[in-house]
């Protein structure tokens, strides 16, 4: 401390502007193109959060009529009809709540045994490979062909079930999108689920496995409570994507604004409703309306990638 | 306290590996069949008519998809143009300034970004390009594309950026190169492979959306190349084909979803191409 | 003593309050090899960044005091041009992974963007290859990109990368230390004919590699010049008991 005094005196001695100065003096000399690239790349930070701002402001703005003809009840109301000019929005959001996580329940254990076979188990050779690339190809399917095919294979499959547990057959609704839903996101879940196994400290399972512990006791006692919160936040973001899933919901979910009154219910999801009446809304309160589940999507949407996120980034330090 | 034996224990080791591995293949099986249903019914339909011809209405035989290619490639190079230079600025931004509090805040916002559901990125350009235009066109729809690529351009170019090593850009400054010359001449060159590896993910990507393209480009049953008219598009045709009440229209979409399955799959294999071969050895 | 071309004047630098450097003055002959040597963090690297402005790049980075390069205030320069006329060599090799090896050698012109005859630009690359004596091993695959060479022949090629800029210094920051034994003795070897063509500054921590390959030595301990000699004199009678403690090896 006493040394670093000594300089600063020194310094200070030397140069009466500050030392500080003394470079700042010096990097002005340098040329235009520099200056010139640092606001330029600055700009385009810049620009990332005026998109997102933007996003979220014209979602508010056009949002408004129906903000002001609602208020609050928008979001309680489950009474949606375009020909007498009432919307409320619950609806959907019970549709796309139910679809999402009834999705979630059929994908996590498929999830996370991939997360636990390919970050633990086969971390390479020719098992890992061919489900690495199942998965993979599995992610990379467009959502329309996903709909395309659930609503060609899928619903009459349902259908038959339906006859067979005596519930009406209509084979679309939101059993069958969630089917449909829970493969989409099987994949990413997956991914996430092995990057944070795969993070789990190599000489705490060696700890374990000193003591003598089988492989998949310490599969269970160390690395899946160890990696929990990461798992956690894996589902979380594929609950995310869930949400938002447009296409191959809309496809199969039987597009009813009613409140569903059964998982086997034809039903709209938030994202769904969109799809289906945007292009055809030509009152302004009706444009607003699907505006204002866009923003409702938007703001769900966001809140659980900020927590997934954040909640990855922790387990990501912790490790 | 109970102790298991040693045999319950390896027991239950066994029955807990051949648990998971029964539930991962599993989900092999919905991965199959969409597999099998796709060539099946989309091989008999694709041919070389099928690629070149205009779609036909209902009732008159044959029938293709070149609309719809024109238009989706249309709509991949507009997506392109929008999101290529800024994210890979943005990307340089966020590698160069890493440390500073408003690099924190936009790596925040690229993650928000990329968790939008495409819907709401489909209302978004609706609102500002096709109200504002009043009409549908493809610049809408590209734009539209070019936000969903744009979050997965910036983090690819950012991580590829962060690993080269700090040797290089002192090698290069040390010859008294610039700053920005130094950034744009030797670092961006190195993580060329990498940053375009991220451009051909992200194009496989929104090739197959189909939401933000609803209400932004529309489709059209005509070749059209005017950006500021509706196309058509190949997710667009098989939804439009798929929802249809025709089974004649259902396996000109088998057909388009082989196509499109098939294009995919390419874009995911020379990704992998790239990465390999343009690796950079430091 | 020969004329100096390089003179430090009080020259201090810090990294936010953690000072590296105290009041060093030292005048470095011209064509020839001078080591600076001394225990690690001793601050023989901040040294030499300082000599080419590369230190002042680092967040928190500080500098006092005055460097003259030929009569000329390098504080007081464009600090691009000073890099320009003082070239350096670092710890690992350094080539450029994206370009040839032709490339790498005439980096300096192209990322600067100065254009070079194509018939300039290969007497360049020759001239320097050889001077780096590395020609005779790469003048068949001069096209290969060079992060595919050895490592004593990536280091070469830097050195022939520094020297294509013609510059009035050569900083060679602790060259060998990446290195096997017999690449560093042909490093050392290079160093030796080099010195007709440019000054060298040779930072080492391996007080042997100093005591082969140097005319004039400094001796830094914790910031501070501790001792300045030629290196027969520096080695033999030390003045400072500091410099002989670290010689028989004592500390450090």
């Amino acid at each position: 401390m006493g040394q670093a005094n000594g300089l600063s005196r020194h310094l200070a001695n030397a140069y009466p502007g500050g030392i500080l100065q003394f470079l700042n003096r010096n990097t002005r000399a340098i040329g235009l193109g520099d200056r010139v690239f640092t606001k330029a790349i600055l700009v385009c930070g810049i620009a990332i959060v005026v998109l997102l701002l933007g996003i979220f402001v014209t979602l508010m703005i056009e949002s408004l009529p129906a903000i002001r003809a609602f208020g609050i009840g928008f979001i309680g109301s489950k009474n949606w009809d375009p020909v007498a000019g009432a919307f409320g929005g619950l609806p959907f959001l019970v549709g796309t709540l139910i679809t999402s996580l009834l999705a979630l329940g059929l994908a996590v254990p498929f999830a996370v045994s991939i997360a636990i076979l390919l970050g633990e188990y086969w971390k390479r050779g020719p098992h890992a490979g061919l489900l690495r690339s199942a998965v993979d190809l599995l992610a990379g399917i467009p959502s329309v062909i996903y709909g395309f095919w659930g609503l060609m294979v899928l619903v009459p499959l349902v259908r038959t079930f339906e006859l067979k547990i005596h519930v009406a057959p209509y084979g679309v609704g939101i059993f069958t999108a969630s089917i449909v839903l829970a493969v989409m996101i099987i994949p990413y879940a997956a991914a996430l689920g092995r990057e944070v196994i795969e993070l789990v400290p190599a000489d705490l399972k060696e700890a374990a496995y000193s003591m003598g512990a089988t492989r998949s006791e310490v599969v269970r006692r160390v690395i899946l409570p160890h990696a929990s919160s990461g798992i956690l936040a894996g589902i979380l973001l594929a609950l995310g994507r869930a949400v938002g899933e447009t296409m191959a919901v809309t496809m199969v979910i039987g597009n009813s604004n009613f409140l569903p009154k059964s998982i086997f219910s034809p039903a709209n999801t938030m994202a769904s409703v969109i799809a289906n009446e945007f292009t055809e809304a030509t009152d302004e309160i009706h444009l607003a309306s699907l505006v204002e589940i866009g923003l409702l999507l938007f703001a769900v949407t966001i809140v659980i990638n900020i927590v997934g996120r954040y909640i990855i980034h922790r387990a990501s330090v912790e490790a | 306290m109970k102790e298991k034996s040693l045999s319950g224990r390896i027991m239950s080791d066994k029955m807990f590996i051949t648990g998971i591995s029964i539930l991962s293949f599993l989900v092999l099986v919905p991965l199959i069949l969409i597999l099998i249903y796709i060539v099946r019914n989309g091989i008999s339909v694709v041919n070389w008519k099928f690629l070149v011809s205009l779609p036909r209405p209902v009732g008159e035989p044959g029938g293709g998809i070149s609309n719809a290619l024109v238009g989706t490639a249309i709509l991949i190079g507009l997506a392109c143009v929008v999101s290529v230079p800024l994210g890979i600025a943005s990307g340089i931004f966020l590698s160069e300034q890493r440390r500073s509090k408003f690099a924190y805040v936009v790596r925040l916002f690229t993650e928000v970004l990329q968790g939008i559901p495409s819907i709401v990125i489909g209302i978004i350009a609706y609102l500002w390009i096709v109200k504002q235009l009043g009409g549908f066109s493809a610049l809408s729809g590209g734009i539209a594309l070019g936000i969903m690529m744009l979050p997965v351009v910036i983090r690819s170019t950012e991580e590829t950026l962060k690993l080269i090593p700090h040797s290089l850009r002192e090698a290069s400054l040390a010859l008294g190169v610039p700053y920005y010359r130094t950034v744009l001449k030797v670092l961006l060159p190195a993580a060329l492979g990498g940053i375009t590896t991220g451009i051909i993910l992200s194009i496989a990507r929104i090739a197959g959306e189909t939401a933000p393209l609803l209400f932004t480009v529309f489709g059209s049953p005509f070749m059209e190349t005017n950006i500021f008219k509706p196309v058509n598009s190949l997710p667009l045709l098989i939804f439009n084909y798929a929802t249809s009440p025709y089974p004649e229209w259902h396996s000109l979409a088998w057909g388009a979803s082989f196509v499109l399955v098939v294009f995919v799959l390419g874009m995911n294999l020379l990704s992998k191409l790239v990465a390999s071969k343009w690796k950079v050895r430091y | 003593m020969e004329s100096e071309i390089l003179k430090i004047v009080e020259l201090s630098a810090a990294f936010d309050e953690h000072t590296v450097l105290r009041g060093i003055n030292l005048g470095i002959p011209g064509e020839k090899v001078t080591a600076i040597m001394g225990p690690s963090g001793c601050g023989k690297t901040t040294l030499i960044r300082c000599i080419n402005r590369m230190h002042e790049l680092v967040p928190g980075a500080r500098v006092s005091g005055k460097v003259y390069l030929a009569g000329e205030d390098i504080y007081r320069l464009n600090p691009i041009i000073v890099r320009r006329r003082v070239g350096m060599v670092f710890q690992r090799p350094n080539p450029f992974p994206t370009m040839s090896i032709y490339d790498n050698v005439i980096a300096g012109y192209k990322l600067n963007g100065i254009k070079l005859k194509k018939s300039e630009a290969d007497r360049i690359v020759e001239e320097s290859l050889t001077k780096a004596a590395l020609w005779d091993e790469v003048k068949d695959s001069i096209y290969k990109r060079g992060t595919f060479l050895s490592g004593g022949q990536q280091q070469r090629l830097c050195v022939a990368r520094a020297l294509a800029m013609k510059p009035q210094i050569l900083l060679l920051d602790e060259p060998t230390s990446a290195l096997d034994p017999k690449a560093t003795a042909r490093i050392e070897e290079l160093i030796g004919e080099l010195k007709q063509d440019v000054t060298i500054i040779l930072v080492t921590h391996n007080i042997g590699q100093a005591a082969r390959v140097s005319d004039y030595t400094a001796f830094l301990y914790l910031g501070e010049l501790i001792e300045f000699g030629t290196t027969e004199k520096l080695f033999t009678v030390p003045e400072d008991k500091r410099t002989e403690e670290y010689l028989t090896g004592k500390f450090g």
